[in-house]
């Protein structure tokens, strides 16, 4: 256990809890308005910011930053003047910003293992410096997020009510992007520009299977969150000699993966459990002679109807009356 | 109506109005004036533009010509939006995260609540009475998804009415919606009419909401054709206002090329109005 209390251990653990806490927040209000891929469109773009770093010699955190919010801020301005998801455009962007990266790279005279850190994360060699930053930026994200839920989640839910509610919209889209660009970089370090959006995206589709308010979905994906980007740390450090950026992203899948029967089997059973419509009866169907008596027990969903429950049997709604069943 | 002083009693005024759609003239010579406590119905056929009138009261859409004042204050400086309570057409009721009838609810408290504030007892109230007032108290904790389309609309009534506003504004709100789930809307705003809210209401067609209505404005081709005493569902409709009554109650999907829309972010294209 001596790894644990080495000082490059104890930073990377401190990045990985903030992190982990920090970008599922942000991907809550990207998955809630179909944007889940924006994450992944950002970290694009941030590979040219530091790529910028790297050339300038200044530090690839910082351009990063900067990049990566112009190109947030950017794609924003897409999406409110063209059409609901400007796509293509996007595409343009993401794929402009990766190339851009790769060809400034080169030109800084870097190698490929230089920028191989930013994009798949190297959380053990983490300075003292960036975790200050870390933990700075992913507070300040975690508090916005957290704090002005109401706000950011009205107009991700409706954005004409929000403007006639008097919110100021387009700061609040602004400020999401901002939010989520301040996001990839500061998980950059943890599992790298193109995995970024993995530990954003995949803590809230896993919560969102179990959960029936935005409120749970947003605490549920932050604790999934930072449980596998801990707990993929202590794989990678403990456990298997593997990359930690890799190993957090499977194991946040992994959250998914035992959530999704879970959640399909709740959707399930819900939808067998609304009620039937109050309608009356077409006509009074008596079932002649019935093979056992429906019950609490008996494994027939009772399903309420009006006043009573109807039993599922065979596909029929079988009604109590009297002694005998009728058809509803 | 009695030529009364613009003072206290009105509430909503739009004066020689005009609104442009990606520079195209939409609705010209608008003059409209909304006392308190009216029940006005603002109805048209497809496309006569009682849809964008709506949204230029609310301020959504800002007129190229003419003033829309509001409580007496020109639209472009109002901010008391609290006495504003707005239904969209039903839209996008769940979004990519399961919400609760409660937050859908909630989310029209924020026009009374202060930034970084949990919600007091009076707005949990507030949120409770809303949801009362359409019935659905019951299913507060349930996903919005769950809820029939009539239900669901429902709601939005519920969330215009959790800020306690003055003036409603509902668009289109009984489109698709089933006779129960009609009547049970018409309960609600009756309940709304009984505390003395003003209500402009946009409909293609009444039906258990007629006996509530005081006033109807009928739109025709982006004019005012008609204002005064309510009319039966077919006068709306009948030749004196255009186009005959088809049942295109459902938006058609707007048409879209499949050229990839590189453009985008320089043409500014018309936010799919005039549904």
């Amino acid at each position: 256990m001596d790894i644990l209390a080495l000082d490059f251990m104890i930073r990377a653990m401190i990045a990985a809890v903030f992190t982990g806490l920090a970008a599922p927040v942000v991907g809550t209000y990207l998955v809630q308005r179909r944007l889940a891929l924006m994450g992944d469109g950002i970290g694009h773009v941030a590979v040219t910011g530091v790529a910028l770093g790297l050339l300038t010699n200044t530090s690839p955190t910082w351009t990063a930053v900067v990049v990566a919010i112009l190109g947030a801020v950017l794609i924003e301005v897409i999406r409110e003047q063209g059409h609901a998801n400007g796509d293509v455009a996007l595409a343009l962007l993401f794929y402009g910003g990766i190339a851009g990266g790769v060809l400034i790279t080169g030109l800084a005279g870097q190698s490929a293992a230089r920028l191989q850190e930013f994009l798949f994360g190297s959380i053990t060699t983490i300075s003292p410096d960036d975790v200050w930053v870390t933990m700075a930026l992913s507070a300040t994200v975690i508090l916005l997020g957290v704090g002005l839920a109401p706000q950011l989640f009205a107009v991700a839910q409706d954005q004409e009510f929000a403007q006639v509610a008097g919110l100021n919209i387009r700061a609040y889209n602004v400020l999401v992007a901002v939010l989520a660009a301040v996001t990839v970089t500061v998980a950059m370090r943890t599992v790298g520009l193109l995995l970024v959006s993995a530990l954003m995206i995949v803590p809230v589709a896993a919560a969102q299977q179990l959960t029936r308010s935005f409120r749970t979905t947003l605490l549920a994906a932050m604790a999934i969150g930072v449980s596998a980007s801990f707990g993929g740390l202590m794989v990678s450090a403990l456990a298997l000699d593997v990359a930690p950026g890799p190993t957090i992203v499977l194991l946040a899948l992994a959250g998914f993966v035992l959530t999704w029967p879970v959640g399909m089997w709740l959707r399930r059973r819900r939808r067998q459990q609304l009620p039937f419509d109050e309608i009356e009866p077409l006509a009074h169907d008596e079932i002649e002679e019935h093979p056992h008596e429906h019950g609490e027990n008996c494994g027939h969903p009772a399903v309420p109807h009006g006043d009573h429950v109807d039993y599922v049997h065979d596909g029929h709604r079988h009604a109590p009356h009297g002694v005998h069943y009728d058809e509803h | 109506m009695l030529n009364e002083t613009p003072g206290d009693r009105t509430v909503l005024e739009v004066e020689n109005g005009s609104v442009a759609i990606s520079g195209r003239p939409i609705l010209r010579h608008i003059d409209v004036r909304i006392e308190r406590g009216e029940f006005v119905a603002l109805m048209g056929a497809n496309g006569s533009g009682k849809s964008t009138l709506v949204r230029t009261m609310t301020g959504l859409r800002k007129p190229v010509g003419g003033t829309v004042r509001i409580f007496g204050s020109d639209l472009a400086d109002f901010d008391d939006w609290h006495r504003i309570g707005f239904v969209p057409q039903r839209s996008t009721a769940g979004g990519g995260v399961p919400v609760s009838v409660w937050e859908v609810v909630s989310s029209g408290r924020l026009t009374r609540r202060r930034l970084l504030r949990p919600l007091m007892r009076k707005d949990r109230q507030a949120i409770m009475d809303a949801l009362d007032v359409v019935g659905l108290a019951d299913r507060s904790r349930d996903g919005i998804t769950t809820l029939s389309g009539g239900q669901q609309q429902r709601v939005l009534i519920a969330r215009a009415l959790a800020g306690d506003p003055e003036l409603f504004f509902l668009d289109e709100p009984t489109a698709g919606v089933d006779l129960p789930n009609q009547q049970a809307l018409a309960q609600a705003l009756a309940t709304l009419k009984d505390r003395g809210a003003t209500v402009v209401l946009v409909a293609h067609e009444l039906g258990p909401m007629a006996p509530l209505v005081d006033r109807a404005i009928v739109m025709r081709d982006g004019r005012i054709a008609y204002d005064g005493p309510p009319l039966a569902d077919h006068e709306v409709h009948g030749p004196l206002f255009g186009a005959s009554h088809n049942h295109h109650h459902h938006p058609a999907p707007a048409s879209r090329d499949h050229a990839p829309h590189v453009a985008s972010p320089l043409d500014r294209t018309s936010d799919g109005e005039g549904r």
